[in-house]
């Protein structure tokens, strides 16, 4: 049994703030995790290897320092680790990107499953998982909340708008995790030690016969023309008085709104 | 763009004649061969074994973008079997978007027996509905709605293809664009056409909802986007109004489709809080200091008939389950009348509500960024200024 698990570092979100002046992210001093789905993905990975034996590895494309979310990686449980990075993948969108990281499993060869987090949490887009499934000609389950190997086929549970689908499909596959799959784990310290020591193998462009013109920006078909920070505020009222007052004057409002 | 066999390669074997869901190849002196019912929507290319069948699209550059026309919605239907809130809201916006291209709105409607919805699409403001019926389309699934939709779109040349952002838009439409190389941007809440450029601009927030981005696809056809639900206006019903009903006849091998769907299970809990569709909420945030003070947002929600929200805080911390949350992460709402008690108003949570027609904030920090975009605010402590909301609606009810 060995799975893939495609990962992406990102900025932890809840720090990015924009700077008001030039309309653009504000990313100095904020903290670089792993997306927290892909985390699932690594702990479902991990798991399955436990039971049914094989290996994991992880793999994500990113600038050289995305090297230390695989390690975290690697100290979770992971057995290898590949950084794909090159300039000439910079700027990839999530067609282009999908494209590069289908070549580099095509690479890596031997696989039964391709594990992804559901979405990253920067973009929340979900694009890439479908993207790879489908240029390794794949079939997709996304927002898998469980899963299970019988013989050649994988079943997975996955949760949509109010209802469950239970899923089967042959293997391999490519399965996308959602946040309530699992617990990921918190390694100890003599894992981060261990992972400290591996080997990563850094991976170019030419070594995974990926085309230039179908990455990068010129393999990216769509195109941010402008950044702005969202606007949600109103002009409003503030009600005063002591709460049985204030609770009053409201209800006046609001019923003078038919509202209630 | 074109598809073809590398006859040196393919074995005659058949594999693809099975996943041919157009019926448009058949074996000849044992080797594959496309008929004219071909639609290039390649679902043999991974069905082939032998890797013998290719799909060229053109990339981008290579486009003729002149011969794209059209706006495209991709439907979806509920489990009762109904149009998706979602599918109006987009023929809606779609209307709006083609008339300044001078186009027309087709509907594109996958299902089985449901020729029913394709006449109300009419009314709901679609011209055209390609109406592809066939059992194995009963249920939504990536396989099959791809090859049928993947067939229609190289066939038809829409400019524009929207659909919503689902758990099936999100699911189909990144796998459909990896196939024709289109470019396609998720989860859009807000869309604009050039006239002049026939682009369409794309705005979506990102990191979080901390910011918003818009989005071009200009060399690449069609323009494909995933619009959030909830956000654009619904389509206004016309009463006789009709689309030409266009049906498209497929064949799908059911041992060619790569999934199989065992079961589907609704969740009780979840299947009761319709946070969407509600016209007033009540959500409650990490104020409240402990999840079983969830009961005072529940109370003031039924003296309302209101239906309980929560934020993000307070669903990470296991106070609630999250089929509650709102915001970037959780549901996007826009009910008449939203009331948020102690909640800040983090922007992940504001990108999920801030368009509600009215907003109520109640929080003791009169910085609070929920002021900024509430209707009507009242500082104080919720657990006094709560009760006494309850007591003054139930008074004034009484009278």
């Amino acid at each position: 049994m060995n799975v893939i698990v495609c990962m992406k570092q990102v900025p932890d979100t809840s720090e990015v703030r924009i700077d008001p002046e030039t309309n653009t992210i504000v990313r100095e001093g904020v903290p670089s995790i792993i997306n927290p789905f892909d985390e699932n993905a690594i702990e479902a990975a991990v798991q399955l290897v436990e039971e049914h034996g094989g290996k994991v590895t992880v793999i994500t494309m990113g600038p050289p320092q995305a090297e230390q979310a695989l390690r975290e990686a690697l100290a979770m449980g992971a057995d290898e680790a590949i950084l794909l990075s090159d300039r000439a993948l910079a700027a990839s969108d999530t067609l282009a990107t999908s494209y590069v990281l289908s070549c580099a499993i095509r690479r890596i060869g031997d696989y039964d499953l391709i594990l992804c987090g559901k979405q990253a949490f920067d973009g929340d887009t979900a694009q890439v998982p479908p993207g790879i499934a489908e240029q390794l000609g794949l079939p997709q389950i996304t927002y898998v909340i469980g899963l299970e190997v019988v013989g050649d086929k994988v079943r997975a549970r996955r949760l949509l708008e109010g209802r469950y689908e239970v899923v089967e499909a042959r293997m391999p596959a490519v399965l996308t995790a959602d946040k309530h799959m699992n617990e990921p784990r918190r390694p100890g310290l003599k894992s981060v030690l261990a992972a400290k020591k591996k080997e990563i193998p850094v991976w170019d462009a030419a070594g995974c016969d990926i085309q230039v013109s179908s990455c990068g920006l010129e393999g990216s078909p769509t195109r941010v023309i402008r950044t702005f920070a969202p606007s949600h505020e109103h002009e409003g009222e503030m009600i005063e008085g002591d709460p049985r007052d204030a609770a009053c004057q409201l209800v006046e409002k609001l019923a003078a709104a038919k509202l209630v | 763009m074109a598809i073809y066999i590398e006859e040196e390669k393919c074995t005659g074997c058949g594999l693809c004649v099975a996943s041919c869901p157009y019926g448009a190849i058949e074996i000849v002196e044992s080797k594959a061969r496309f008929t004219d019912d071909c639609t290039m929507c390649g679902a043999c290319v991974s069905a082939c074994p032998q890797g013998a069948i290719v799909l060229e699209m053109p990339r981008k550059g290579e486009v003729d973008t002149s011969q794209y026309r059209d706006l495209w919605v991709v439907a979806e239907t509920t489990p009762e079997g109904d149009l998706a809130g979602v599918t109006i809201e987009l023929l809606g916006e779609g209307r709006k978007l083609a008339d300044e291209l001078d186009a027309q709105v087709a509907l594109v409607l996958m299902g089985d027996e449901v020729g029913e919805l394709a006449e109300k699409a009419g009314g709901f403001g679609a011209d055209t509905v390609y109406l592809v019926s066939h059992p194995s389309l009963k249920q939504y699934r990536t396989g099959p709605y791809a090859d049928v939709l993947c067939g229609l779109i190289n066939k038809h040349k829409p400019e524009i293809v929207l659909f919503g952002a689902t758990s099936m838009g999100r699911d189909l439409a990144p796998r459909v664009a990896a196939r024709i190389k289109a470019g396609l941007t998720a989860d859009c809440t807000e869309l604009s056409v050039d006239p002049e450029t026939r682009l369409l601009h794309q705005t979506r927030p990102a990191f979080g909802g901390n910011i918003m981005a818009t989005i071009l696809c200009e060399y690449t056809r069609p323009q494909m986007a995933t619009v959030r639900p909830r956000v654009m206006d619904r389509a206004q019903w016309q009463e006789g109004r009709e689309a030409d009903i266009v049906e498209v006849p497929v064949d799908i091998d059911e041992r060619s489709v790569a999934t199989k769907i065992v079961e589907v299970i609704a969740d009780e809990g979840a299947g009761a809080v319709n946070l969407q569709d509600a016209e007033i909420i009540v959500s409650g945030g990490r104020g409240l200091g402990a999840p079983e003070h969830f009961a005072l947002i529940q109370e003031l929600a039924d003296t309302l008939g209101a239906t309980v929200g929560a934020s993000r805080a307070t669903v990470d911390a296991g106070w609630i389950p999250a089929y509650h949350q709102v915001g970037q992460t959780g549901k996007t709402v826009k009910p008449k009348l939203y009331i948020a008690c102690g909640i800040s108003g983090a922007v992940q949570h504001l990108a999920g509500m801030s368009s509600s027609d009215c907003i109520v904030a109640i929080n003791k920090d009169p910085d609070a960024p929920i002021f900024k975009v509430a209707h009507y605010g009242i500082v104080g402590d919720l657990f006094e200024v709560v009760p006494e909301l309850i007591s003054a609606i139930n008074e004034r009810r009484g009278q």
